[in-house]
Formats: C-alpha cells, sequence, structure tokens
C-alpha cells in the first residue's frame, strides 16, 4: 500500500509485521520516533505478542536484547551516535555468541563536539563489531531492509545493523509501499533458534574461550560473513519475487558500464549524485555511481569486478578515519588489488554539512580531470581552519578550538 | 521539480506544514519529499522546512538553496535570518502577516520579485478564529494553493483530514479555504494583501 509517511514511520511500519517479541529502547534522536512508534503500537495492540522494555541505558537495551534473544524471542532495538557507542562491549556480545537481533542505527556524527546531524561515525565506528550491515539510500529501501534483516540474520545466526541516515532517511516524509502481513510472512519464516536459553534443556551460553579455540570461533563468525555475502543477494532476488522491487543486495551500479569514473558511496546521498551523474552525462562524462549496500561483509569481488574497468575510483565518505583519511576507501582499496586505477578519497557531510550538487559538479569535474588531491575534504572552509592554527602558533593558551570557530563565525542563530 | 521552502519559528508547525504538502501532492498522485532543517528545535527558534514536488521519484537530498515558493509563517525572521536567500525573481512569495508587502518594509527583499506572485496572508488571525490557536501553517498552505495553483485545495484538505482528528480537521480545513478565498480574490483584484 502506497503511504506518504516520514521514514521512522516507515520503518516502525515494517518493523511491526515483521512481529518482533522483544523490543528494547532508549531514546536518542535521531532514532526516536521508530521506536515511540513501536511502543505505541505495543500499547494499543497493533504489535500483539510483543513485550516493549523500556530500558536505562543503551548499554541495557543491547543486554536486553542478547537476553531475549538467547531466550528464542525475535528481538529488535534501535540507537544512534554516543548510544551506539555506549552500548559498545554489548555490540560485540550479541554478534560474538551469534545472536540474530536487528537493530536499526541512525546515523548519526560523535562527539566531541557535540552534534545531532548525519554522518556515519557512528556505524563505522563498530564496522569490526561482527554485525552485518546494510546501508538504505531512501525510505523504501530502508522499511525493506529491515524485512530481509531479519530473514538474513535467524538463517545466519548473526545480528544485522540496519544503517538509515539520521534527519536526511529518518525525518523525510516520502512515498513508500509499504507490504502486507502477508506478503512479509510469506518472505519471513518464523524464527527457529540455533541456540536458545530452555528450562527443559538446558544449555549455557557465553562459555569462557581460551587459546585452544578462540580463533576458530572469530574463524567462524568471519565465515559467517562470508556466507552472507551469498545469502544477501539470494535473499534480496526474492524480496523482488515477493515484493516486486528491488531493494537490498551487495552493490548497486548506476550508469557504470562504460563509466572511467566512478563514485563510491554509501547511504541516502547516492540519490544526489546520481542526480549528479545524469547531469554530467548529458555533458558527455563518462561517469557512474557504485552504491555499497551491504558494507559488512564487504563485496570485494562485485566491488572490483565493477570498478576495474574505469579509470578512476572517487570513494565519498561521511566518515572521516583521523590520521589516515577514509574508513570505505580503505576497503575499495583491498578490492582493487593489483588493479591499476588512479584513487581519490573524499571526505563529505560531517556533522550533517550539506552535500550539495554544485559542490559535487565541481568535485567530480576535478576528478574526471585528475586535478584532485587524493585526500580532499569537500567544503572545507580552509579561513576558518587557518585562523585555528594562526591562533594556536601565536597564543599558547588558545582556548577550546570548536567554541574559538564559533566566536570566529558569529554563529547567533540558525542559518538556512 | 517544485522546490517549497517554509520558515518559522518552533511552535508554529513548519515542519508539520511541509508533511502536508507532501502528503496533498502525494494525493494527487505525485512524488514528494518533505523534510525539516534538522535543529535543535525549540519554542520561538528559527525553523526551516522544506518539499519538493515532482512527477517522478526525487533523490536529490540537499537543503533547498534556490525555492520555487518561499512561505514566511512570521515576518519578524527577517531580522534573524536571511528568508530571501537563493529566492529566484521568479519564485512565489507568501508572508503571514496583516500587513501589506509595502508596510512590511521590506521592499529591499521584494523588489526583484513578481508582484503577481507575491502576496500576504494574515494567517495567525485565520488560524485563530477557526481553530482557536495560533498556528499559521494550515491556512498558508491554503494560501499557497491559490498562489501557486500547484495543488488543488481539495488535495489540501484531504491532506489536513488525514493528519488531524475530525474536528480538528474540519477547523481547519475551513482556516485554509479561507485564506484561500482572500489569496483568490486579492490576485485578481491584484492587491498585495489577502
Amino acid at each position: 500500500m502506497l503511504k506518504q509517511i516520514e521514514g521512522s514511520r516507515a520503518v516502525a511500519e515494517a518493523v511491526a509485521l515483521c512481529r518482533p517479541e522483544v523490543i528494547c529502547a532508549y531514546p536518542i534522536s535521531p532514532q526516536t520516533h521508530i521506536v515511540e512508534a513501536l511502543g505505541e503500537m505495543c500499547r494499543t495492540g497493533a504489535l500483539p505478542g510483543c513485550e516493549f522494555i523500556n530500558v536505562e541505558s543503551e548499554f541495557a537495551a543491547m543486554s536486553v536484547a542478547i537476553g531475549a534473544s538467547a531466550a528464542g524471542a525475535r528481538s529488535y532495538t534501535a540507537t544512534a551516535s554516543q548510544g551506539l557507542l555506549f552500548m559498545a562491549e554489548a555490540v560485540f556480545n550479541a554478534s560474538g555468541l551469534g545472536l540474530p537481533i536487528v537493530m536499526t542505527v541512525a546515523n548519526r556524527a560523535i562527539g566531541a563536539p557535540i552534534n545531532i546531524w548525519n554522518d556515519h561515525s557512528d556505524s563505522m565506528s563498530m564496522r569490526d563489531c561482527g554485525w552485518i550491515q546494510l546501508f538504505a539510500e531512501t525510505n523504501q529501501e530502508a522499511l525493506d531492509l529491515h524485512i530481509q534483516a531479519f530473514r538474513l540474520a535467524e538463517e545466519l545466526s548473526l545480528p544485522v545493523m540496519v544503517c538509515m541516515d539520521g534527519f536526511i532517511l529518518t525525518h523525510a516524509v516520502e512515498r513508500v509501499d509499504m507490504p502486507s502481513l502477508e506478503q512479509v510472512r510469506a518472505f519471513l519464516p518464523p524464527y527457529v533458534p540455533r541456540q536458545v536459553l530452555d528450562p527443559a534443556e538446558p544449555v549455557s551460553i557465553g562459555a569462557m574461550v581460551g587459546p585452544e579455540a578462540f580463533m576458530e570461533v572469530r574463524y567462524l563468525a568471519h565465515a559467517k560473513q562470508i556466507q552472507a555475502l551469498g545469502l544477501i543477494p539470494e535473499f534480496a532476488a526474492d524480496f523482488r519475487k515477493t515484493f516486486g522491487r528491488d531493494s537490498g543486495g551487495l552493490v548497486r551500479a548506476y550508469r557504470c558500464d562504460d563509466a572511467e569514473t566512478i563514485v563510491v558511496a554509501l547511504g541516502s546521498v547516492v540519490g544526489t549524485i546520481q542526480d549528479v551523474v545524469d547531469e554530467m552525462r548529458e555533458g558527455g562524462v563518462k561517469i557512474g555511481v557504485l552504491a555499497i549496500k551491504s558494507f559488512r561483509p564487504f563485496p570485494l569481488v562485485e566491488v572490483r569486478e565493477i570498478l576495474q574497468h574505469a579509470r578512476r575510483v572517487v570513494v565519498l565518505e561521511k566518515t572521516l578515519a583521523v590520521g589516515i583519511g577514509g574508513v570505505m576507501s580503505m576497503n575499495v582499496r583491498m578490492a582493487l588489488t593489483q588493479v591499476a586505477l588512479k584513487g581519490y578519497t573524499v571526505i563529505a557531510g560531517l556533522g550533517g554539512r550539506p552535500i550539495t550538487k554544485a559542490s559535487l559538479h565541481r568535485l567530480f569535474a576535478d576528478a574526471h580531470a585528475d586535478r584532485l588531491e587524493h585526500l580532499t575534504f569537500l567544503d572545507l572552509d580552509r579561513k576558518v581552519v587557518e585562523r585555528v592554527l594562526d591562533r594556536e602558533r601565536e597564543t599558547r593558551r588558545s582556548g577550546p578550538i570548536a567554541e574559538n570557530i564559533l566566536r570566529d563565525l558569529g554563529v547567533v542563530a540558525a542559518r538556512i | 521539480m517544485f522546490q517549497v521552502r517554509i520558515h518559522g519559528r518552533g511552535g508554529q508547525g513548519v515542519v508539520s506544514a511541509a508533511e502536508l504538502l507532501a502528503v496533498a501532492a502525494f494525493i494527487e498522485g505525485r512524488h514528494a519529499q518533505a523534510f525539516p532543517s534538522f535543529g535543535s528545535e525549540r519554542t520561538g527558534a528559527p525553523v526551516v522546512a522544506f518539499c519538493r514536488i515532482d512527477d517522478r521519484e526525487i533523490r536529490l537530498r540537499e537543503p533547498v538553496a534556490h525555492p520555487d515558493a518561499l512561505i514566511i509563517q512570521d515576518a519578524t525572521l527577517l531580522h534573524q535570518v536571511e528568508l530571501f536567500s537563493g529566492v529566484p525573481a521568479t519564485a512565489y512569495v507568501l508572508i503571514n502577516s496583516t500587513r501589506t508587502t509595502d508596510e512590511l518594509g521590506i521592499g529591499e527583499f521584494v523588489d526583484q520579485l513578481d508582484r503577481r506572485r507575491l502576496c500576504t496572508v494574515p494567517a495567525t488571525e485565520i488560524a485563530l478564529r477557526h481553530v482557536g490557536r495560533a498556528v499559521p501553517n494550515v491556512p498558508l498552505l491554503g494560501g499557497f494553493a491559490a498562489i501557486s495553483g500547484l495543488l488543488r485545495l481539495d488535495s489540501v484538505c484531504a491532506a489536513i483530514s488525514e493528519k488531524f482528528p475530525a474536528r480538528i480537521a474540519t477547523a481547519n480545513i475551513a482556516a485554509a479555504t479561507e485564506a484561500y478565498d482572500n489569496v483568490i480574490k486579492a490576485l485578481a483584484g491584484e492587491t498585495m494583501h489577502a
């Protein structure tokens, strides 16, 4: 059924259609609307058979999800930013124990300085935690990915993080096609746990494992992610059969076939890039964009296959790996081992800075002409940076950087 | 693609206005994308929301820098925010005020604009009369339908009915309709004030 609704609402309704049995939640922007809506559905009876647990922190949210999942319940939670960091230890435990929890991460920057806006620092900080990480491009895809995530998680006995851009998607009201409960039931079989805490058949989960077996347990976590490389496209194809649309998968290439320049990106910015690609194509520039849909597992083979025919790759990412540059670039580089290709890393949109078509046009034109630095910070205000560096050279007690910059900029009221 | 930018203050229903516009466009079978300017909203603080309307899927995610229509829910923002930034001469501009644009003394901002696409509406007063609360957002949407001709008043009313419970919806529909009629009259008489 077509609906014009907020992204958070769409995700909440999709999660409800998956009939989770336990939802634990702690509020943090910009995911709050999702769990608020789910809480209301539990209260009104719109989501039957589900216990909604208000917890005291994100650490508790993940811990309760772990307990619920280990007891055989389909479990869901959502978080963002500092919330994800606060639950970090439990996040690693959930994957280490092989518990198929599904969690939405409404991507948001990490402080300090405190910032509630979108970038990918939160999910990226957990990229090696053992969870599958899927990134949504639109609200339609965000809701579709949650339905696929439960199936994937439960098939593999591995938790899945569905990453969607905070505010840009969570707070955007756009058209979505909401499936019916029957459709979701046809796609998502009932949860049959591989391991369950059952008093009738007692087991213990979470043993201490010494050097004699730790490597093997960890290797199996990796092997499961490699299995996911096969299952993700399989489930996406099955999803297409049931719901009649493309959603998810490992990667999606747009106008890459004859492209000399290919931009690689994650999440909602792909849409803006596609618009720019179309406009540049009209001007005869051979450019395309490759959207990474599954960041963990990282589809090395598919990325290599698409990129190897291009002359250059521009990896545009909303995360800064401080001290080296890009996170995704390193993964893309690995896919391109022994492929001779010019590579550019672009850090963009940190802390919610808009990524505009105008800036992308300039950026891609520079890249296409090989005028780009290897590491570029899109729309970075050099003057502001220089002023801070000058101040630090002149004065020992130069003060806090963030506050000084705000004073330099004269930020007093919200501007456009 | 048609792009709308709505300025107001926290509590005036700026974000809801963008959402209602998107729903009205959806009702007409069009694609629409509404989103707020993602600030830490507080009552009274400047708030911006955007709405894009198109006949095909909207992929663009940047904020609206060059709107085809500008809706100003609080004219006092003129001194605080660059309301007219990036607004082209062809834009539709609707301002919530009991005064005319000339009386508002905003000549420097609106001199370039097409006078047939510029109008003030006493939206707060209309809202107070019908809804009993100083929320100018819904009457301005009625005014927007009139000045732009982009959406039918019916669709705006249908969106209102979807969003609000029946009694509140009825009051809001009356407010939107009055603002719509006022703007139509003002445009016919080529006055600057509805």
